[in-house]
């Protein structure tokens, strides 16, 4: 907040050295969003986005309005209104392999213990039951006994699962198929699918591994299993998501970051020590004040082929798979928590914070010895046959001195007055992050479009045969 | 009296140019001694000797039966603008040449009186000995008790430029026609009103003529008539005639509006309630008027009078004023309309004529003019306002619509005119026949003419004109030039022909006589005019300096003052019954007394006047005299009436009013000498609060255009602020003092681009915290700055958003903005620059930015500089292609570039939208370092 006051970072030096946060000044060369388009139709805070096709997204949020917009114009195309409470889950239902690939589907979970799914913007369907028109509503569960916290879409099999106090399994009829008996009152925070026909739920501290039986000549009846339970996290897992083929990653309300085999379901890799005292700490006596849990809670994951990009706390880490270990580490990339996560293509990361900023960072090479390397006692590593911590310690520094990468801020864009929720990315017309202020904004890049609206133009002006070309 | 008029030839203006200053010889008594600083290039400006008033004005004159030519009242109503000048010697002039044969009465052969629905004259006319040319406009309103039911009236623009009433001779007819018509419209409503009272009243003499006839006939049993019975009789029947004739003059009226207006719904709806208006106003004015005239009740319930058998004679009765005559409403939008005329054309000639063009050329940059412009929607919004003051003669005006458009030759038009005048049939109007099927008419049988024929007609004529003594030239009458403009499709060969014959002989015939009426064509021939007529206007910068100097005290002055004024109004109107009580005992002529009110205007020196004057005005002459010191005394406030154009305030009977509470609050002063010196200096102070500050009005240019410049002298870092707003980054002016803050943003708002035609992105007052919404918005915002913690979110938002802003704290003296190193702004806003007027600057301004706008035009619409010219090619050479441009095509140094790109990003958005106004475009910006400017 104190950032604020200050401004960009020109003004007062000596502030920005004590604040360990990296700034970067007015001056952002690599930072390609220099345009900016406001768009304002919800009443609340707006906590998802929805990427629906090339062009289009859906926002939702506590206003219990699902909004459909154009990307490229940041024009409204639809208004969803359906919910009577706030929207705790919204997903996109592709439709089968044969059908119209317009023909998509929204499903949103509410507070009002319903699931409305939404047939969006199709001018023609080929389902039976829902004659579509733009944007209706197409039907509405409401047989939950708790909330719906999550949804997920297993479109291979067309069903689609809904976690709550229970986990149900629903086909695209909506037709409950099966579900759980109860699991727990805290109920499902995050679900995944695994190979195999399984399901993560992440419960509490727990995570819950599910099989689904799907009906062959022998039953007709569809059945979700419990088949396994996995008791390493310490706290509450917030975060749960798939990496690759061969892991899929959870990380805790403590900081634990878990690296599970996707098939065995054990335990690959763990990071668990975010949070300890390294001795660089020492030096920054601020953050270890105010070190609280919360600080080093995984909020978000992302991930390529070769590392997962943590938001643990106020920081950004990156974990190398093969390495096993952390690479490169921005421990106050934010002045509060990191809310979401992103990897761009072009090795950029961007991440959102409470403090209502959107970052921009670069994954760089280390060319020596870094002003801030990666403090060792963050890589306490232990994984399968890594028994003796100690002993590997000093052979990770050197190898970490050699490969250690660095997380270079960009740019930074700043333009909501609140925390930013989450963000979505588009390759052709940039960046939507929506916030707590109710707005969603619409980043863009302003020499691509200045281009397009001169194509744009001359188009026109050909349609118009207003256009002469010179011999 | 009338002396040999003379002709001035006509010409076009182009045609002056092959053979410049080709004197005419002119007969050595004849000719005037040229200006004596003509030839040493003398302010042209300067005010011509000849003329004896300071400005042009609006005089509006009627021909009354009973005391002949007389001036009614001139706008605006200032006896400064108009000086020592005769109006009454001028009314009787223009009155003369009122040539259109307004014969109303009983025509051969018709039973009853004809009302002929006569079309407006138009007439140029000049007078050499007041140095006054004229643009002249008779009109006829119908009055009951008139002589022929017809009034004759005329409205006259006077300006001592008489090349200003030539050149802008057809939006002058244009716009006189549209107060004609509403005077028209309005009296054609009196005077249906007035008629059916009259029918009333009638009805209920008959009816007691026929009571008593039948008593008498009880009483006399006796088989002869009695001489009593026998006029009774007589009577009855002359009340039956009367009747019948009323009947059918009340159709014929009634006719006018509905063949000629279609579509005009608001007649009969309004008719109701414009009805009493009058009676009304003339209760509060003339309140004693009801003892001597049957006619007038000013209960709405009318209740029939007793007509007596023997007419009134018509020097005994009280002729009703103009506004009586034209319904109040109507009267007042009549005023309003005049004053927005003599306001349209205020200015030199020269001003006129470069603001016309102006415009025109400006409405020919469509694509790009919205950007800095705001003269489009001003125009629009002076057409609207027009409409709305005066929305009935738009929609039935005269046929003259062609006049206006195609601007024909004037040889014809006097060839049709003085055709008109000779053959008077063409001019009245054949009430069977319609309006379109006359004209059709007129249009065959003038078509027929052959054109050489033509021409030997007029050069005929105008020989004649100069060899006779009394004749009167009556050129470009309405009728006549619309008529012949249709002709001019026809035969265009002969109209671009005809000019020149007509001249050429013209000029022989030419004289010039100290007392002559001069009756010009619409078209000037400066050849043939010597200097000292080129009558010059000193307005055009002495107004600007009149309006320079006003401050925000002369509002509140002018805010301050009127209240009592009001108030005392009502005293005034009081007082002034009182003493008109009493006149009206003297006898009846009350109407010498009403002059004064009615018509303020009379000028003090009565002596010269050509009118007689009953003998009571003399008697009456202390009073009057302070009547027209009371009328400069009121002039600010009447002045800011018709330029406002606020219709409620209008209305005659407030101005009616104040001009009596000047009368009554005089008589408080004993030196009425110095008096006047007082007043003319404080009115001087106070016409500027004449103006409201309209958003867009000339005066509002002049001011902020003032405040610009002194933002510029005042602070060095003027330039990157400038730059700030032309490269669409949003300036935030901070400060404490509300108007301090809303002055300067009103000021750099000319630098501001818009985003469309809509409004311009410019935020003049926010005390609450700037959103990232704002920054999308509004590209100028005022912003409160509150000494309280509550204000701390509004500077943290602000440091917040700090990119996207420059920062220019008022109270600090300091700017927070992006470097500018250009050269285009410091060409824009020199700190040295010898401009001093705020309306010169402006206008620096407008010509830089249409340059700059220009230069975004052609960067945005270059074809090649956009799109790739092969496949292969890459965006950056595209790019560096762009670039190039920039700087050496357009001569762009460092960041002007940016401002023009900016300019172009406004282009493009602006021409690929759909529907204009609807959305707010993209914020754009740039991360570049910010620099914190300090004095």
């Amino acid at each position: 907040m104190l950032r604020w006051l200050i401004g960009g970072g020109r003004e007062p030096q000596g502030l920005a050295e004590k604040s360990p946060l990296q700034t970067i000044g007015e001056e952002q060369t690599q930072n390609p969003y220099t345009e900016l388009l406001v768009l304002k139709a919800h009443h609340d805070i707006v906590r998802f986005l929805v990427q629906l096709d090339d062009y289009r997204f859906a926002s939702a949020g506590d206003d219990g309005v699902v909004v459909v917009w154009n990307a490229q114009t940041g024009e409204k195309l639809l208004e969803l209104n359906g919910h009577t409470q706030k929207i705790t889950a919204l997903i996109t239902f592709p439709c089968l392999e044969g059908c119209d690939e317009k023909s998509q589907l929204i499903l949103t979970a509410s507070a009002d213990k319903t699931v409305i799914i939404s047939l969006n913007l199709e001018e023609r369907e080929i389902a039976i039951v829902w004659n579509c028109d733009t944007g209706r509503q197409v039907q509405k569960v409401s047989c939950f006994q708790s909330t719906v916290k999550c949804l997920t879409v297993l479109q291979r099999l067309d069903i689609w699962l809904s976690g709550g106090n229970d986990l149900c399994v629903w086909n695209r009829k909506l037709d409950l198929l099966c579900k759980t008996s109860h699991l727990s009152d805290t109920g499902i925070s995050a679900l995944i699918e695994i190979p195999k026909n399984c399901v993560v739920a992440a419960v509490g501290k727990e995570l819950i591994i599910f099989r689904l039986v799907v009906p062959t000549e022998g039953s007709l009846e569809w059945d979700i299993l419990e088949v396994k339970r996995l008791l390493d996290h310490q706290d509450n897992i917030l975060s749960l998501a798939n990496v690759n083929d061969l892991s899929f990653v959870t990380g805790s309300h403590v900081g634990e970051l878990i690296i599970w085999d996707i098939l065995d379901w054990t335990v690959q890799a763990c990071e668990r020590n975010f949070w300890d005292p390294s001795p660089q700490v020492d030096t920054q006596q601020e953050i270890k004040l105010c070190q609280k849990p919360n600080d080093i809670s995984i909020h978000h994951f992302t991930w390529d082929e070769e590392n997962v990009f943590a938001a643990v706390g106020r920081g950004l880490y990156v974990y190398n798979l093969q390495m096993k270990r952390v690479i490169a580490c921005q421990k106050t990339a934010h002045d509060s928590s990191v809310l979401h996560v992103a990897k761009l293509p072009n090795r950029q990361l961007i991440s959102c914070s409470e403090d209502g900023s959107v970052r921009i960072w670069e994954l760089r090479e280390k060319q020596q010895l870094a002003a801030e390397p990666v403090p060792t006692g963050f890589f306490n590593m232990w994984g399968f046959g890594k028994t003796n911590k100690q002993a590997s310690q000093p052979v990770k520094k050197q190898q970490e001195n050699v490969t250690s990468c660095l997380l270079e801020l960009v740019g930074d864009l700043i333009g909501h007055s609140s925390s930013v929720e989450m963000f979505l990315y588009f390759e052709d017309h940039g960046l939507v992050t929506c916030s707590a202020d109710h707005l969603i904004i619409l980043w863009k890049n302003g020499e691509r479009e200045s281009r397009l609206r001169s194509l744009k133009l001359f188009q026109k002006l050909e349609e118009n045969g207003d256009l002469y070309l010179a011999v | 009296m009338i002396s040999a008029p003379d002709v001035v030839a006509f010409t076009k203006e182009d045609e002056y140019e092959e053979e410049p200053y080709n004197e005419p010889a002119l007969p050595e008594e004849y000719s005037v001694p040229l200006f004596p600083f003509a030839s040493q290039g003398a302010n042209p400006w300067s005010k011509l000797s000849g003329a004896k008033f300071s400005r042009d004005f609006i005089l509006i004159s009627e021909f009354s039966e009973q005391v002949g030519p007389q001036p009614l009242l001139t706008i605006p109503n200032d006896t400064k603008v108009f000086g020592t000048f005769d109006l009454n010697y001028f009314s009787l002039r223009i009155m003369s040449v009122d040539y259109q044969a307004s014969f109303v009465g009983h025509p051969p052969g018709s039973a009853y009186p004809k009302l002929n629905f006569v079309e407006d004259s138009k007439v140029v006319l000049g007078d050499s000995k007041e140095g006054a040319f004229a643009y002249v406009h008779h009109l006829t309103l119908y009055d009951l008790e008139a002589r022929g039911f017809v009034r004759p009236f005329c409205m006259a623009y006077i300006s001592a430029d008489q090349h200003k009433i030539m050149q802008q001779f057809q939006e002058l007819s244009a716009e006189f026609s549209k107060a004609s018509e509403c005077l028209k419209t309005g009296n054609r409503k009196a005077f249906a009103g007035e008629l059916e009272k009259k029918l009333k009243d009638l009805d209920y003499t008959r009816t007691v003529l026929h009571t008593e006839t039948e008593i008498q006939k009880k009483a006399n049993d006796k088989g002869f008539y009695s001489s009593q019975a026998i006029e009774k009789a007589n009577e009855l029947a002359s009340v039956e005639k009367s009747i019948i004739e009323h009947q059918d003059l009340l159709k014929q009226i009634r006719s006018y509006p509905y063949r000629k207006l279609k579509g005009f719904d608001l007649c009969s709806g309004e008719m109701e309630h414009t009805q009493d208006q009058p009676d009304q106003a003339a209760t509060t004015s003339n309140p004693d008027e009801y003892t001597n005239t049957d006619l007038y009740t000013c209960r709405p319930t009318y209740t029939p009078k007793l007509i007596k058998a023997k007419s009134t004679k018509c020097f005994d009765k009280k002729l009703k004023t103009l506004e009586e005559l034209c319904d109040t409403e109507y009267f007042t939008q009549t005023l309003a309309q005049l004053s927005h005329i003599e306001h349209m054309f205020r200015g030199d000639l020269c001003y006129l004529l470069t603001s016309q063009i102006d415009r025109a050329l400006l409405k020919q940059q469509h694509i790009t003019n919205f950007l800095f412009e705001d003269f489009v929607e001003v125009d629009d919004s002076v057409v609207e306002k027009q409409e709305s003051v005066c929305p009935k003669p738009s929609q039935h005006r005269p046929p003259s619509r062609s006049l206006e458009e195609c601007p024909i030759p004037q040889v014809l038009i006097s060839v049709g005119s003085y055709k008109s005048s000779v053959e008077s049939v063409l001019i009245k109007m054949d009430q069977e026949l319609g309006d379109e099927e006359y004209k059709e008419v007129e249009v065959t049988e003038l078509s027929s003419f052959d054109p050489q024929e033509n021409l030997d007609y007029l050069d005929m004529d105008m020989k004649g004109s100069i060899s006779s003594g009394e004749s009167i030239e009556v050129l470009g009458t309405e009728k006549s030039t619309s008529v012949l403009s249709k002709s001019d499709s026809q035969a265009s060969l002969t109209v671009s022909l005809s000019p020149q014959v007509v001249r050429s002989k013209a000029v022989s015939h030419r004289t010039i006589s100290e007392d002559s009426i001069e009756v010009l064509s619409t078209c000037p021939s400066e050849a043939l005019i010597p200097d000292d007529f080129k009558a010059s206007y000193p307005s055009a910068i002495n107004e600007e300096e009149s309006y320079a100097d006003d401050s925000e005290g002369a509002i509140h002055f002018q805010a301050s003052i009127s209240p009592p004024e009001l108030g005392e109004a009502e005293e005034g109107s009081l007082e002034n019954t009182l003493s008109q009580t009493d006149s009206c005992c003297i006898g009846k002529e009350n109407d010498s007394l009403r002059m004064p009110l009615s018509s303020p205007v009379h000028p003090h020196t009565d002596e010269d006047a050509v009118v007689s004057v009953p003998p009571q005005r003399y008697r009456q002459k202390e009073q009057e005299f302070h009547v027209d010191f009371a009328v400069e005394n009121v002039n600010p406030s009447r002045d800011n009436i018709s330029e406002g154009f606020p219709v409620y305030e209008l209305d005659p009977r407030h101005l009616l009013a104040s001009r009596d509470v000047s009368k009554t609050s005089l008589d408080n002063y004993s030196d009425t000498t110095s008096f006047v010196g007082s007043v003319a200096s404080t009115s001087s102070d106070r016409t500027p609060s004449a103006y409201p500050a309209g958003p867009s009005s000339e005066r509002h240019k002049k001011r902020a255009g003032q405040n610009a410049l002194k933002f510029i002298r005042q602070y060095p870092f003027a330039h990157p602020a400038i730059y700030s707003l032309l490269s669409g980054r949003t300036l935030v002016v901070l400060g404490e003092d509300e108007t301090i803050v809303r002055k300067l943003v009103t000021a750099l708002s000319i630098f501001v681009p818009n985003y469309s035609r809509c409004a311009k992105p410019v935020k003049h007052w926010v005390s609450s915290p700037l959103h990232i919404m704002d920054f999308q918005k509004w590209k100028l915002i005022g912003l409160q700055r509150v000494v309280s913690p509550a204000s701390a979110g509004t500077l943290h938002a602000l440091s917040r958003y700090s990119r996207y802003t420059s920062i220019l704290d008022l109270d600090n003296k300091t700017l927070r903005c992006p470097l500018y190193r250009g050269t285009l702004v410091p060409r824009l806003a020199d700190h040295r620059t010898q401009i001093k007027r705020g309306s010169t600057y402006y206008l620096h301004i407008q010509s830089m930015l249409t340059q700059l706008c220009s230069k975004a035009f052609l960067y945005t619409f270059c074809h090649h500089l956009h799109l790739p010219a092969h496949d292969k090619e890459t965006e950056e050479l595209v790019a560096s292609r762009q670039a190039s441009f920039l700087k050496l095509n357009l001569g762009l140094v460092n960041e002007d570039v940016k401002v023009v790109q900016y300019l172009a990003e406004l282009l493009k958005l602006y021409y690929m939208q759909e529907s204009p106004g609807t959305s707010h475009p993209m914020l754009r910006f740039d991360y570049v370092p910010s620099f914190l400017y300090k004095i």
